[in-house]
């Protein structure tokens, strides 16, 4: 514990003491300097990012992370992986200890306005959501009152929690856990009753149990957890290449570019992908990066469908469906602005 | 002045003047550098447009605490949380220094025992104790507690209406009034008393030699408070009965698990150590002092308590100080096992509001203040038995 206050406080010192990195020099000429993206990601979180047995780190954040890279390098696989939890995961982005925090981090107006601080565009529409066990035969979160919840420390769960609980009236005791191992065998050992963080997350808990039926994640959704990619504030280009790069995650998968199809799309004929995938014009150059730029992208990590798919979708142990992260042509959220 | 000269480099001769020099350049550095450390700080947090200030803590703080010994709810400010947490954290470290001060006396007069068995329990007590960290035993108690005791549906009840599961210990309590307060207030007004009027009555024997029974004064002087304040503000007596509702028991008072797990955890492991101490401390008072007290005819019990530990305590308590320190400061890991302490609300403070700077101010100086309250207390303490062995 004490170490990882001392971690934080000298993040927040260096934050504040170095001759930062934002400030005086841009991030690009920084991140090709160095040859690599430095990308803070969660430490242990399935179907987010996690280190397979191979020391590998897999899922979605991180692959927003390695469509970054790709975009500024052609190659995927120039990331180096700074595991943060959510107590230091702001002040090591504003030391410059990291240059994009890809980590199920939900955009808030003072986040937004207080940290120095820039969100891209939203990779998940999340909510928190509340999950029991079977047995308790819970229909509905207005039947838990006099329940014990646990909780993990510093995110918004505390306050939604509390803003969707007082206005109902409902009594409930919370339980409070920094460590995610403690905090999820408190669940599973009957110490709570309930246990609630985004609904992704609480798939991902349940992914892990002994017997995932056991658990019935309750239908009410009790706050918009809009997840996004952040980066450090003025530093406008660097900013672009992160929004562009999720942008053309989502886009590719509105015109049906697939990392199998993309070489034969460079053949198409629809302006707007020749555009993007560098065929013509000289999109890439506005954002000092190479030309092929987005064909790296998905030549080298798919779509955004390929991505949730892979990590989060039916087949996985998550077994999410796309619900609101479905492209907006199929009624979900997600929107690309034009690549023009 | 001593130099005589009238060159003033001479004067960096004189022992004095150095003295007085060194010191001001040592304190110019000091400040110079947080003056540069605050300025350099401020200044990049603007730039940055990162918040700054405490005017956070007047905010309400929007969440809600499991424990708390003032009334705290949601929309109190930030301020109030962190009060709270502070709270629990001297209330759990002072329970948690008593276990360990008690276990550690008692396991460290084992561990000298003449009675293999027993010292070499209380070795092995303390080897196991010594050399695991605390953060594992933290873990380990609490993931026994939890999976050891029923969920509370299952509740067991060894007595009625007194109720024990993973989720606490849950005894029914009084309806609490001001007027109970007053007659807490008298019970310990009593204790001193009882002190007072033993500590009086030996230096009365000890002065007359006459020998007359002293307990039914102490007795009185321990009673009578409590009884007259009973009589006097007539606290109702409402019992808060426990009840078993759909997922929690409500009423009575309830200790919680994580509050036990970190009380157990960090009593044994310090009193570890403490039982380390005191062997030191009794080992070093020499064995000619047992010899002596033997040959005036006390006995091993009364030898030990009024010969050989008073003696030690001189060698005992200033390592004892550090022992308390570090078990206050230890509390801090309580976040892992979920007991909302200081650290932990401070945490969630930072989180909400991104003023990690100011955050870690404020813990940083109330560590500091408590420790150093700590450190004076058991100085006056430690002067104070040093001048009885004069």
């Amino acid at each position: 514990m004490i170490s990882k206050i001392a971690t934080l406080g000298f993040l927040a010192a260096v934050a504040a003491l170095a001759a930062s990195p934002a400030s005086a020099q841009a991030t690009l000429d920084v991140v090709k300097k160095r040859g690599k993206v430095l990308c803070g990601v969660s430490p242990s979180s399935a179907g987010y990012s996690y280190a397979d047995d191979k020391g590998v780190r897999k899922g979605f954040d991180s692959d927003v992370c390695r469509a970054v890279s790709s975009a500024v390098f052609g190659a995927p696989d120039k990331v180096e992986f700074v595991p943060l939890n959510t107590n230091i995961r702001f002040q090591a982005l504003q030391s410059g200890e990291i240059d994009v925090l890809s980590r199920q981090t939900t955009m808030t107006f003072s986040r937004d306005n207080s940290l120095g601080l820039d969100f891209g565009p939203v990779v998940f529409y999340d909510g928190q959501g509340l999950m029991v066990n079977a047995k308790l035969g819970v229909k509905s979160a207005s039947e838990l009152s006099q329940a014990a919840i646990c909780l993990l420390p510093g995110t918004t769960t505390l306050q939604n929690l509390e803003d969707y609980f007082k206005p109902r009236g409902i009594k409930y005791e919370s339980v409070v856990f920094e460590d995610n191992n403690e905090w999820r065998n408190a669940f599973f050992s009957g110490r709570c009753d309930v246990i609630t963080t985004d609904r992704s997350d609480l798939a991902s808990v349940r992914a892990v149990a002994n017997d995932p039926k056991q658990f019935v994640i309750l239908p009410e959704t009790i706050s918009k957890e809009p997840l996004a990619p952040v980066v450090r504030q003025n530093d406008s280009n660097w900013k672009d290449i992160v929004s562009w790069s999720v942008y053309t995650l989502i886009a590719a998968e509105e015109y049906g570019i697939t990392q199998a199809n993309v070489d034969e799309k460079l053949q198409s004929k629809e302006p707007e992908v020749q555009r993007m995938l560098g065929v013509t014009g000289d999109l890439g150059k506005m954002l000092n990066l190479d030309n092929k730029w987005a064909y790296n992208i998905i030549k080298q990590n798919g779509n955004y469908g390929e991505l949730f798919e892979r990590s989060l979708g039916e087949k996985t142990p998550l077994g999410l469906t796309r619900g609101p992260n479905q492209l907006w042509t199929k009624g979900g959220l997600l929107y690309s602005p034009p690549f023009r | 002045m001593a130099s005589s000269s009238s060159n003033p480099l001479r004067l960096l001769n004189d022992l004095r003047v150095r003295a007085v020099l060194y010191q001001v350049v040592a304190v110019a550095l000091v400040v110079g550098v947080g003056l540069y450390l605050f300025g350099n700080v401020s200044r990049k947090l603007a730039e940055q447009n990162i918040a700054t200030g405490f005017a956070y803590l007047d905010r309400p703080a929007g969440f809600v605490i499991s424990q708390s010994f003032i009334a705290y709810e949601s929309g109190n400010s930030y301020a109030r949380a962190l009060l709270v947490g502070i709270l629990n954290t001297i209330f759990v470290s002072v329970f948690a220094v008593i276990l360990a001060t008690t276990l550690g006396l008692i396991v460290g007069i084992a561990r000298l025992s003449r009675n293999p068995m027993l010292s070499l329990l209380a070795k092995l007590y303390v080897e196991a104790l010594r050399n695991v960290p605390l953060l594992l035993y933290l873990f380990l108690w609490y993931a026994l507690i939890v999976a050891v005791f029923p969920p509370v549906r299952e509740a067991w009840q060894p007595i009625p209406e007194v109720f024990v599961s993973n989720g606490g210990l849950i005894v029914p309590s009084l309806r609490w009034s001001p007027a109970h307060s007053g007659v807490l207030l008298a019970a310990l007004a009593g204790v001193v008393l009882a002190f007072v009027v033993a500590g009086r009555l030996r230096r009365q024997r000890v002065a007359t030699g006459i020998e007359r029974p002293a307990w039914p004064f102490v007795l009185l002087a321990l009673l009578l408070p409590p009884l007259l304040a009973t009589l006097l503000l007539q606290p109702d007596l409402v019992v808060n009965w426990p009840e078993k509702g759909r997922f929690r028991i409500t009423g009575g008072v309830q200790v919680t698990p994580e509050f036990t797990a970190l009380l157990v955890g960090l009593g044994l492991s310090s009193s570890a150590g403490i039982a380390e101490i005191v062997r030191a401390g009794i080992l070093s008072v020499g064995r000619g002092q047992w010899e002596a007290s033997r040959s005036v005819g006390l006995r091993d019990g009364q030898t030990m308590r009024l010969v050989v530990l008073p003696q030690a305590l001189r060698v005992i308590v200033p390592p004892l100080t550090s022992s308390y320190l570090s078990t206050f400061k230890n509390s801090s890991l309580a976040i892992a096992i979920g007991y909302p302490d200081l650290v932990m609300v401070s945490n969630t403070t930072m989180n909400q509001t991104g003023q990690a700077i100011e955050g870690i101010a404020i813990f940083m100086l109330v560590y500091l203040g408590m420790s150093i309250s700590i450190s004076l207390f058991m100085n006056w303490y430690n002067a104070r038995v040093a001048l009885v062995e004069r």
